[in-house]
């Protein structure tokens, strides 16, 4: 065990953001290599970044054994950064993420004739970002974390730059998320005003100390709040995800929706289940509202699109709705933890990261030279034109509404099932409810496909990379629809360490 | 032992899904190959499904669930994969193979596109049915009641006829909406439960004790197989999925799907929630009876000859809430024994009109006339069908309408009346029907030359006429297997029922007055005035 002796000698705080070093590490290495590769050899820039993915997985699984007990969870950097299993689990479920997304983007890029090592290189930037949110135990650092990823992904969604969509794409992402960023800065320096500190462990203490009904901590707390939900694109705060998601090259608009969406829910549940679970605030009302009215809104909005990557980004605004849900029930009436909403919280945002990715990755199938290809009825006649890509496309669509035998019935169940617990039989009711108009509207995009016949009868070419990354994602989907003890136990792992104490 | 025999259900339910999975690895250029397996895997399915006949157990010390397979599924949440059966869902299951392989076999001819998917699917359908059957675990039965959407969805979509998209859709979102409130009381019981197993709810149901929970458990539950049934007025869906379907999926839908809700009915509602099954049986019966006396009624204006046969299931299927809620066990028994019926008489209705719709692809009554010149045999068979369906006695639609409105008569004169009125008007429209479609001369020029049935078209309808006059003169069986299952459903609901009926008193009370329910606790009795 070479590593592990390593780890044991040295002890340094250096080998706990030993992942988020390799992804660095990598990506500074694509930035060099990448003038010395002709445009056939691009695809050496991606297989860099997959080296740098499998790396940095490598030591995130070392890392593992101090993260829960009987070693961890461990603290770094005098406290900054806390590795614990929510760290291990949402550090592999970005990793994860950015592997899949680097498969699809391959050929993508080849036919956008972007191949740029830009391109992966700040992939991996917003992956250091997101592992620091996840792992952040400072607002500095989770500060930091933020506006690494934000900052990655303005460039990123508007890689196409002869495409005025993306550069529409990008300003908007930029100006919205410059704003929401400045929102969150100025609850944080209230924080930091508060406790003097900025280590969350120091704030928690502090405002556990502040009076019953303190004006300050609700500012705090609420501008906080506004500040990611702008990030996850929870309604009233969502505006800017339909345009962005469009405008953006797929790829990425996968990469925003799924680990983007899930790195900001990770700095969500660590802020709130420590530094904010002692206020005297009804806090999970404010989840409940922007909850139903992300239903709502992502629901109602979806069923009108034509366009497939703004009718997915109104679903994702319905997920996330469906996600803040479990967090509402991740509180017992009495004020204490749930775990049930909390796991399911955990095992939606997983599973949902790669059917999610897998409905945007059908979408690249239809890019090809002079084809767009993300209107509805540019999936007609898909099962005659490529059987394989149409039967996918039905599992991810499936799932994202939730019928089984898919992960997205599992996800959904728990989220049902932890709000019936905690005694929220009405949100659980239009839950269910709000599954009606979801299997509309993505019945829409099923009906063209198997239903509708197609005038353009050229098939789809699938790369080998975009082959390997929908097995995956397809394996999990099913895999995690009929037999997601694993992938509950997983789940459950992830909230092992101690919240809400 | 042989693993099909110590773990015959799932033998039986994974037979399809084998066949599926197979068919995957086909290219979809090889249709003949296609439809051959699939008719291999169809009636492969009836085979394996037959040793249940003998091996099925229905006397008095007989276990309540038979064959029963349990293994650890999902232990994290308490999920398990629990299969068994008892008389009922035997019945149900041998209907399905049944009538799985025939649809199969009656789309030989009748599907020319993308025959690889719609095998695929049929085979995929019959595994998700069998299980909604055989599942003794909510998790598994729920994932099994859905899971059987999506392929009738796509039968519907893809290979209907005009209106496919509309009708697809429209069933999905109906059936769809009943079910996920079902899954909600579904995760209410385990709340209160802590458990999954549908045995162990059964052994301690929801009484009056739960106080308001089993109210709202009971409606949870009441919507999914409502509008499955479907009942009034949850039906329309049905019209129009029924129509627009293929000759199969027509065969499928009115034969074993509708048969879900009452089945959910008499597995899950009346035995789990049983009082307030009996606080809100009149609604159900009043339902029901609208149902019947409503869809006789629609099917007389009808000039298409499958939404008439749509409307006549609302109809029969009203004769078979109506028998599950008098509960005695009479009705319950006859509801039973007509939700076969209705399986082997509409099933078969629905494909004589595939036979027409074959050759002259259309199904306006209007279009035909005078067709027993032409095709006598088709004729004949059209003929002993239609009066199976309409309750002819000798024929098995008799038995089931006989024995529910006598069950119905035991508690309530006036409610028989109007079941009664139901089965004249249904006599009415299946005869006028015949009428119109085969008396008389010829007198579209078209239908002059039809060719009668062939070969595989009797091979499909032979053994559903069979059973017909089976079960017509011989009903004995049948009754014995229901009898227990039946018994248990009268004993939850009115405990102390059969003791009752055996003391001297009563059973002098209710030889000598026939029409008086005495053995009926005075609640009951209150509720129904």
């Amino acid at each position: 065990m070479p590593w592990q002796k390593i780890f044991e000698q040295t002890r340094g705080d250096f080998f706990l953001v030993l992942p988020e070093a390799m992804l660095i590490f990598f990506g500074l290495a694509i930035l060099l290599s990448d003038f010395l590769l002709t445009k056939p050899q691009k695809f050496w820039n991606a297989l860099t970044a997959m080296l740098g993915v499998v790396f940095s997985g490598g030591s995130l699984y070392m890392l593992r054994a101090y993260a829960a007990a009987p070693y961890g969870p461990t603290p770094g950097f005098y406290n900054s950064i806390m590795v614990d299993p929510f760290f291990i689990f949402f550090g592999f479920l970005f990793l994860a993420s950015t592997a899949l997304v680097i498969l699809i983007s391959v050929r993508y890029m080849e036919i956008e004739d972007e191949q740029h090592g830009e391109y992966y290189a700040l992939m991996l930037f917003a992956t250091v970002g997101m592992m620091f949110l996840a792992c952040g135990n400072d607002l500095v650092v989770l500060f930091l974390g933020l506006e690494t990823m934000a900052l990655s992904f303005y460039v990123l969604s508007g890689f196409l730059r002869r495409d005025r969509r993306s550069n529409e794409a990008a300003m908007k992402y930029m100006l919205m998320g410059a704003f929401s960023s400045g929102i969150l800065a100025y609850g944080f320096s209230i924080l930091y005003g508060l406790a003097g500190s900025t280590n969350l462990t120091k704030i928690e203490v502090a405002i556990s100390q502040r009076p019953a009904h303190d004006l300050l901590t609700f500012l705090a707390l609420g501008t906080v709040a506004a500040g990611i939900f702008f990030k996850i694109a929870g309604v009233p705060f969502h505006q800017w995800a339909p345009d962005v998601y469009e405008g953006a090259p797929t790829a990425i608009t996968a990469f925003v929706s799924g680990a983007s969406k899930a790195a900001s829910f990770a700095l969500l549940l660590r802020l709130f289940l420590t530094v904010f679970w002692p206020v005297n605030l009804d806090w999970v009302r404010i989840m409940e509202a922007v909850g139903v009215l992300s239903l709502t809104v992502g629901t109602l909005a979806a069923i009108t699109q034509t366009n497939i990557k703004r009718l997915l980004a109104y679903s994702s605004i319905a997920q996330v709705g469906y996600i803040l849900l479990g967090f509402v029930a991740a509180v017992n009436p009495d004020g204490t933890l749930h775990e049930r909403g909390l796991q399911a919280m955990a095992f939606y945002l997983f599973v949902y990261v790669f059917f999610n990715t897998g409905a945007f990755a059908v979408v690249i199938l239809l890019r090809r030279k002079g084809i767009i290809g993300d209107e509805i009825d540019d999936l007609n006649g898909l099962i005659e034109r490529s059987p394989g890509a149409a039967v996918l496309m039905l599992i991810f669509l499936l799932s994202l509404a939730g019928i089984p035998p898919t992960a997205g019935f599992v996800a959904k169940l728990l989220i049902f099932w932890a709000l019936i617990e905690t005694h929220h039989t009405v949100l659980a009711v239009l839950g269910v409810l709000y599954i009606l108009p979801a299997v509309y509207y993505y019945f829409r995009m099923v009906a063209a496909m198997w239903v509708r016949e197609s005038s353009d009868k050229v098939q789809p070419v699938i790369s080998w990379a975009q082959k390997f990354a929908l097995g995956a994602m397809v394996s999990v989907t099913l895999a995690a629809g009929m037999f997601p003890e694993q992938f509950l136990r997983l789940a459950t792992y992830s909230i092992l360490t101690p919240f809400g104490q | 032992m042989l693993f099909s025999d110590s773990h015959i259900l799932s033998t039986i339910l994974f037979t399809p899904l084998i066949g599926a999975i197979l068919m995957l690895f086909i290219p979809r250029e090889r249709a003949d190959l296609h439809r051959w397996m699939g008719n291999l895997f169809g009636f492969l399915g009836l085979l394996v499904s037959l040793p249940l006949i003998w091996r099925f157990q229905s006397g008095p010390g007989a276990p309540q669930f038979q064959f029963v397979e349990n293994a650890s599924w999902i232990p994290s949440i308490g999920a398990h994969f629990t299969l068994g059966i008892d008389g009922l869902s035997f019945l149900m299951v041998m209907l399905t193979t049944v009538l799985g392989a025939i649809a199969i076999l009656s789309s030989w001819s009748a599907i020319h596109k993308r025959e690889k998917e719609y095998y695929i699917l049929l085979l995929l359908l019959q595994t998700g049915m069998l299980g909604v059957f055989m599942s003794l675990d909510f998790v598994l039965f729920y994932v099994f009641w859905e899971v059987m959407l999506v392929p009738m969805y796509f039968l519907i979509g893809v290979w209907g006829s005009e209106r496919r998209l509309y009708a697809a859709i429209k069933f999905f979102l109906y059936t769809l909406a009943g079910s996920v409130l079902m899954l909600l009381a579904i995760l209410a019981i385990y709340y209160y439960r802590n458990t999954f197993d549908v045995r162990a709810i059964l052994e301690h149901p929801f009484t009056t004790q739960a106080g308001w929970l089993q109210k709202w458990l009971f409606w949870g539950f009441f919507f999914a197989f409502a509008i499955k049934v479907p009942m009034f007025p949850f039906h329309t869906w049905l019209p129009d999925a029924h129509t627009e379907a293929p000759t199969a999926g027509s065969v499928i839908l009115a034969g074993v799907l509708l048969k879900m809700g009452t089945y959910g009915f008499l597995r899950f509602s009346v035995p789990m929630f049983p009082d307030a099954t009996v606080k809100y049986r009149g609604i159900v019966i009043v339902l029901s009876l609208i149902g019947i006396i409503y869809g006789a009624l629609v099917c007389m204006m009808q000039k298409d000859m499958k939404k008439l046969i749509a409307y006549s299931s609302v109809s029969h299927m009203g004769f078979c809430t109506l028998g599950i809620f008098v509960l005695t066990p009479l009705g319950l028994s006859g509801s039973i024994i007509q939700q076969i019926n209705h399986g082997i008489s509409t099933g078969a209705l629905f494909l004589l009109v595939g036979v027409l719709y074959e050759r002259r692809h259309t199904r306006l009554i209007s279009e035909f006339g005078g067709l027993s010149t032409p095709m006598p045999n088709f004729a004949a068979v059209y003929l002993i069908i239609t009066l199976s369906s309409l309750g002819m006695p000798l024929l098995n639609g008799f038995i089931g309408e006989l024995t529910i409105l006598r069950g119905v008569f035991e508690v309530s004169r006036q409610w028989a009346a109007w079941g009664v009125f139901g089965v004249i008007l249904g006599a009415a429209y299946l005869l006028w029907l015949y009428q119109r479609v085969m008396f008389g001369s010829v007198t579209n020029p078209a239908n002059e030359h039809l060719p009668d049935l062939n070969a595989r078209e009797y091979v499909t309808l032979i053994p559903l006429v069979v059973l017909a006059f089976w079960i017509g003169i011989y009903p004995a069986p049948l009754f014995k297997v229901v009898e227990q299952p039946v018994r248990r459903l009268v004993e939850c609901v009115h405990p102390g029922y059969y003791a009752d009926w055996h003391t001297p008193g009563e059973k002098a009370a209710a030889e000598s007055g026939a029409t008086s329910p005495a053995a009926i606790p005075a609640g009951a009795q209150a509720e129904v005035k």
